[in-house]
């Protein structure tokens, strides 16, 4: 237990140091994406009745940052002690591969958190967002997040260079995302692409997000958290069998 | 009472290379000992099976009794190892680095035992300095005093002193000197020899991945006949008279091959009745490296 408190606060402590970076940077991003969507957008397209297009946006928004840093956060730290080769401290040490799996995801939700939080809050000084169910949108933060850092791992423990992991994150992760409906309903897209969007994983975590924030969305909620609880579960899983396999860091 | 280290019939092997060839090794608690072997030999390979850090392809090991594959929590709690290669965190000082390694131990109040290894490692005044900041001397120190956090009945290091100035080395073998009379387990891989005879009782020399000699310092440096004498002569090319005497010649210097002192006197007096006189004159007693030499042959040993 102490093992796994002593590396998760590491992993607090890694990107607490250069928050700056890991959780001003974004959140200041995304807030530039929201005034200029916003600022282009907000009068031409209406998604669901009365619901402005700012509105339909910050949650996808919150959303999208939240994922993007879960999944930073564990893919980061351990390509970067990979290459440089401390690594070898963690698995030296008696923790086991639960420990360490369990360490990195929760330090990766939590800087989601922190992000997803930082930006909700960022839009409160500009906009009038509202936040129907907050205990609906927490539990999809925190599974999406789960999910999200789970497959961090799986791609640190993967790629062998920095450019694979890009890859790993330009190629999958940011499709995914950008083509989960942030930025619009799937209900405007054709059908097939409609289709097409029910087999995205992360379209679900931000369909979810959304019903907490605005007490609407395409889907049920009920059937997005079951989705996305179970593709957690079975990543995860993927990421705990690997790393007690010692996948490519255990020759 | 379990061995320290017992390894049985263990082979390592990378794609169509042998690292490790069926190792039969065993090591008593409260051995001093060192592994050695020219480049590749297989001694990092080894160590890192121990730690678990690599997966053996056949054979087991065990630390204190406990396997370290199936009980690799035990046997890990047990063991600590300066690894070969100079990594750091760069995120942390080095107390930082010291207090978060004891936790993964699950050690929790640990500052005592952290201040000591600190002053006996010379790294008080930089306990505070971040790892990036520090010089490769001292970032291996840093590596050593990671190995003994949890204060490991076994003690593996390889190469700790690969880098580290006259001085430290120095501290650094009386401390782990002392370690050893505290009763821990020492395995040592180095490439200086005179600090292997120096420190241990038994060594293993691995070649190949294989272990060709097992024995302790003593009796290998005993199973050495003979002594050698280095002169420098007032001739360059030896009379007919002395071409019998096994010598060798490097440098300005001969080496004569002797099987004991009475035979110097033997040696001087031919010298004399060639009317050649010697200029320079050292006794070479067998050491360490010369076994080493004998047994690597001397061209697989390569400079450290
Ligand atoms: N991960 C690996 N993949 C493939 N081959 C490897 C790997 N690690 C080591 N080897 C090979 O195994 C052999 C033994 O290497 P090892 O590092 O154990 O040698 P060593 O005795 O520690 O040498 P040195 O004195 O240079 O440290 C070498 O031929 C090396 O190239
Ligand atoms: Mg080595």
């Amino acid at each position: 237990m102490i093992g796994f408190y002593t590396l998760f606060y590491k992993e607090l402590l890694r990107f607490w140091k250069v928050s700056f970076q890991t959780l001003l940077a974004p959140i200041l991003s995304s807030m530039l994406y929201l005034l200029i969507f916003s600022h282009v957008l907000e009068t031409r397209i209406q998604v669901y009745q009365g619901v402005a297009y700012t509105t339909f946006l910050i949650p996808g928004l919150v959303m999208m940052t939240a994922l993007q840093n879960a999944f930073a956060n564990s893919s980061s730290s351990l390509i970067q002690s990979k290459i440089s080769g401390n690594l070898v401290f963690i698995l030296l040490s008696p923790l086991s591969y639960l420990e360490i799996f369990l360490a990195y995801v929760c330090a990766s939700v939590v800087r989601a958190i922190i992000v997803g939080l930082g930006v909700y809050g960022a839009t409160l000084m500009l906009f009038d967002t509202p936040m129907a169910h907050p205990l609906w949108a927490l539990l999809f933060v925190f599974t999406g997040s789960l999910l999200l850092g789970s497959l961090g791992i799986i791609a640190g423990i993967w790629s062998d260079k920095f450019d694979q992991l890009a890859a790993f994150q330009n190629f999958i992760i940011l499709p995914l995302t950008f083509l989960s409906g942030v930025f619009y309903s799937i209900h405007s897209l054709p059908a097939i692409w409609q289709h097409l969007s029910h087999l995205n994983p992360f379209f679900y975590i931000v369909d979810g997000l959304r019903y907490g924030f605005l007490g609407v969305s395409d889907i049920s909620p009920y059937l997005s958290l079951s989705v996305v609880v179970l593709f957690s579960g079975a990543v995860s899983w993927l990421t705990l069998w690997m790393l007690k396999a010692g996948y490519k860091i255990r020759h | 009472m379990a061995a320290a280290i017992e390894i049985q019939k263990l082979s390592k092997r990378y794609g169509d290379l042998l690292a490790l060839d069926n190792i039969q090794l065993t090591i008593d608690t409260g051995e001093f000992f060192a592994l050695l072997g020219p480049n590749g030999a297989g001694k990092t390979t080894l160590i890192s099976i121990l730690a678990g850090l690599t997966i053996a392809s056949s054979g087991q090991a065990k630390i204190m009794g406990h396997d370290v594959v199936a009980d690799y929590g035990q046997s890990r709690r047990k063991l600590g190892v300066v690894p070969q290669e100079l990594v750091y965190d760069p995120f942390f000082t080095v107390r930082e680095l010291l207090v978060i390694q004891s936790g993964y131990y699950g050690i929790r109040k640990n500052d005592a035992w952290i201040d000591e290894i600190l002053y006996r490692l010379d790294l008080t005044r930089k306990a505070d300095t971040n790892m990036r900041a520090l010089s490769g001397g001292m970032k291996r120190r840093v590596l050593v005093a990671q190995a003994l956090v949890h204060k490991p009945p076994v003690i593996i290091l390889d190469e700790p002193t690969a880098g580290v100035d006259v001085e430290l080395r120095q501290a650094l073998w009386q401390f782990i000197k002392q370690l050893n009379r505290d009763g821990h387990t020492i395995v040592l891989t180095t490439h200086y020899l005179e600090e292997a005879e120096a420190l241990c009782n038994r060594v293993a020399m691995l070649k190949q991945g294989k272990i060709v000699v097992l024995d302790s310092i003593r009796n290998l440096i005993k199973s050495i006949q003979g002594l050698t004498v280095q002169m420098r002569l007032s001739c360059e090319k030896l009379p007919a008279a002395l071409q019998s005497w096994p010598t060798s010649s490097s440098e300005g210097f001969h080496y004569f091959k002797m099987e004991n002192y009475p035979q110097i006197e033997l040696l001087l007096a031919m010298l004399r009745q060639e009317n050649i006189q010697v200029l320079e004159m050292q006794l070479q007693q067998p050491d360490l490296e010369e076994v080493f030499v004998k047994i690597m042959g001397a061209q697989s040993l390569e400079t450290p």
